[in-house]
């Protein structure tokens, strides 16, 4: 079976004015139909130009240096600029994180999604706001006539960000990337949310690629994981795995500052010290100056990417349990 | 909506009462306007005979409600100068300037909102560069000077068009207006240039800076993953958010225009009110300033009802409400 979304090699450079930076570096992964990848990491690690390089999205001064983008088989860098625009959104399609900004606030949410539907299929507007009403109920929006008059602030967060998910769905993509699209909800609307995202790609067969710094919300959601520090993927393996015996010293350290399994009063361990300069790293492993396995090898070498079942990214990985 | 309106209609009435005020007293203080009207051998009877006809003898107050009482009769009074009714005077002025302003604020916005538009979409680009450029240039050089340059080149040396004066008129719908005539376009084409510059260095700088800013909404963002092309983007989405800020200055624009287009009108010997308002003040004719600067009060709160109504139109977060 083709992945819905294979990415090998990926490389995102921007040209700084403190220096060439690059944010995402030489990272693979792949989705199958169905599926659902979260890619873990701290802000600045690169997850979200991962996600809009996948779609053609990096502006000046960036650019994706290298890598091969194959959403269902089709080679997406090299492209046009035109047939790229035809992918996106059709084949695949993103939400961001804050639905407060993603929807034009002047317009209609009919308007913007009717506009969504026929910049890619030829179609009446009448029938364009049909298929909008369809895709909102997909999302379990109540009433989807009633909100497809509404301007965006009438309605609640929560609401406007099942209407991008509705509009990056409108299509039917192979592949949905989600940039922390629950970050900004309230917690019991990400919970609803999650389970939408969950039966979705169930039932469509839309690949997920979830994007966010929350393993919690990632554990419960994902079937793969890749924690993702200073462009790198430095683990990757299947979401329970990954969770149960982490390998990277830097995805142990992200489970222990999960309040949850911690007895309360207790101070939460954290990673001293904070995420590196991507224009600055140090040489060797990216993550040494942090990192409590450090030895002098790390200091020098940069670890290759061994791979054994599970992808880690470390030259003194935990043992698996 | 009513209640917004009723709301608005007060809030104007209160303010033209209070801009009388202010220039009736303003007036008031500049000088006895009989000094420059009577012949210097005339004698103190027929000076304090003709102080008595206007009325200038009479305390501030009494002066001032005598002309509110004239003004609620539809009176606004007779022009010292000229001897014939103010409403007459303005009336006669008010077509000439209203084609230039028209013309200038079309040509302003006519290319200026495009040009800030592609400036705001290419930033950095040497034509995005060139153009902000002359957006600097359009509203620091001095208008009286542009002014006089266009008549030495266009008119002077090249010999092109005529150097100022109204030219032809012509019957448009209904009013006598130098649109009609081809003459006329040639009288009005330079001087609308001329009053242009300025709005549309203002309008150049707020597109580009609407659109600059614009380009990196989130909201972009989304309509570009959705494949939406750029041409799109920037007519369907942008445009709608960047137009609140261009209408209010475009507004405030049109109306400080069409009163005060006083330094062009002048270097263009353009009949228009902006002259008449530096000749009554010059010669004190006071009745004709005091009722042009409360005409210029009401074109402004006109305007900027308008302005209002056209902004909930824009963006749907703003609600008409009446009341506090």
């Amino acid at each position: 079976m083709t992945a819905a979304l294979d990415v090998r090699g990926l490389t995102t450079r921007f040209d700084t004015r403190a220096g060439l930076v690059t944010a995402v570096n030489d990272i693979s992964f792949s989705v199958e139909p169905g599926r659902i990848l979260g890619l873990v990491g701290e802000s600045g690690s690169g997850k979200s130009v991962t996600g809009f390089s996948i779609l053609g999205l990096i502006d000046a001064p960036g650019e994706v240096a290298a890598g091969e983008i194959r959403v269902a088989g089709t080679e997406l860098r090299g492209l046009a600029p035109a047939a790229m625009r035809r992918m996106r959104g059709s084949k695949v399609a993103m939400v961001f994180q804050d639905p407060m900004m993603t929807l034009n606030p002047v317009l209609r949410v009919g308007d913007q999604m009717a506009m969504a539907v026929r910049v890619h299929e030829r179609m009446s507007k009448r029938a364009a706001w049909a298929r909008a009403r369809d895709a909102l109920a997909t999302v379990g929006i109540p009433a989807p006539e009633e909100r497809l008059m509404a301007y965006p602030h009438q309605l609640s967060g929560g609401m406007r960000q099942r209407v991008a998910i509705a509009t990056a769905l409108l299509h039917r993509p192979g592949v949905i990337i989600a940039d922390e699209p629950t970050t900004a909800l309230d917690v019991s609307i990400q919970g609803q949310i999650l389970a939408e995202i969950r039966r979705l790609a169930d039932e469509t067969g839309t690949a997920i690629v979830w994007i966010t710094h929350d393993l919690a919300v990632v554990s419960s959601l994902a079937d793969e994981i890749c924690v993702m520090y200073a462009g790198r993927i430095v683990e990757r393996g299947p979401a329970e795995a990954v969770i149960a015996a982490p390998r990277h010293p830097y995805t142990r350290g992200l489970l222990d500052s999960v309040p949850s399994g911690h007895a309360p009063g207790q101070p939460l361990p954290q990673i001293p010290g904070s995420t590196p300069q991507l224009a600055n790293l140090p040489a060797g492993c990216p993550f040494r100056p942090r990192c409590p396995r450090a030895t002098d090898l790390c200091r020098t070498t940069p670890p290759a990417r061994g791979s054994d079942g599970r992808e880690v990214l470390c030259h003194h990985p935990l043992e698996a349990a | 909506m009513t209640g917004f309106l009723l709301q608005r209609l007060m809030q104007a009435a209160a303010v033209i009462v209070a801009m009388s005020v202010i220039v009736f007293t303003g007036v008031f203080a500049i000088g006895n306007p009989i000094d420059v009207l009577i012949d210097p051998g005339a004698d103190q009877a027929i000076r304090a005979k003709l102080i008595a006809q206007y009325g200038l003898d009479q305390p501030l107050w009494r002066q001032y409600f005598a002309f509110v009482g004239n003004v609620v009769r539809g009176d606004l009074g007779t022009s010292m100068v000229y001897n014939v009714p103010v409403v007459d005077l303005v009336f006669s002025r008010l077509p000439a300037t209203l084609e230039l302003v028209l013309v200038s604020v079309t040509i302003a916005a006519g290319i200026g909102i495009p040009a800030g538009i592609w400036a705001g979409y290419h930033p950095g680009s040497l034509s995005a560069r060139a153009i902000m450029a002359l957006s600097v240039l359009g509203f620091s050089v001095p208008t009286f000077w542009i002014g006089m340059l266009l008549i030495m080149t266009f008119a002077v040396q090249l010999g092109w068009l005529p150097s100022g004066g109204r030219g032809d008129l012509g019957q448009l719908l209904w009013f006598e207006t130098s649109l009609a005539t081809a003459d006329g376009w040639s009288h009005v084409i330079m001087p609308a240039i001329n009053l242009s510059l300025f709005k549309m260095g203002l309008m150049i700088r707020l597109s580009r800076a609407g659109m600059v800013e614009a380009m990196r909404t989130d909201y972009v963002r989304f309509a570009r993953a959705q494949g939406l092309p750029d041409h799109q983007i920037v007519t369907r989405h942008v445009l709608r958010n960047i137009s609140i800020p261009l209408v209010t200055v475009f507004g405030l624009e049109l109306g400080s225009t069409l009163a005060f287009a006083v330094v062009t009108e002048s270097v263009f010997n353009w009949p228009g009110v902006g002259k008449l308002i530096i000749d009554s003040i010059l010669q004190l004719d006071r009745p004709v300033m005091v009722s042009y600067l409360v005409m210029v009060v009401v074109l402004f709160v006109l305007i900027n009802l308008v302005v209002d109504l056209i902004y909930a139109r824009l963006d749907p977060r703003v609600r008409l409400k009446g009341g506090a």
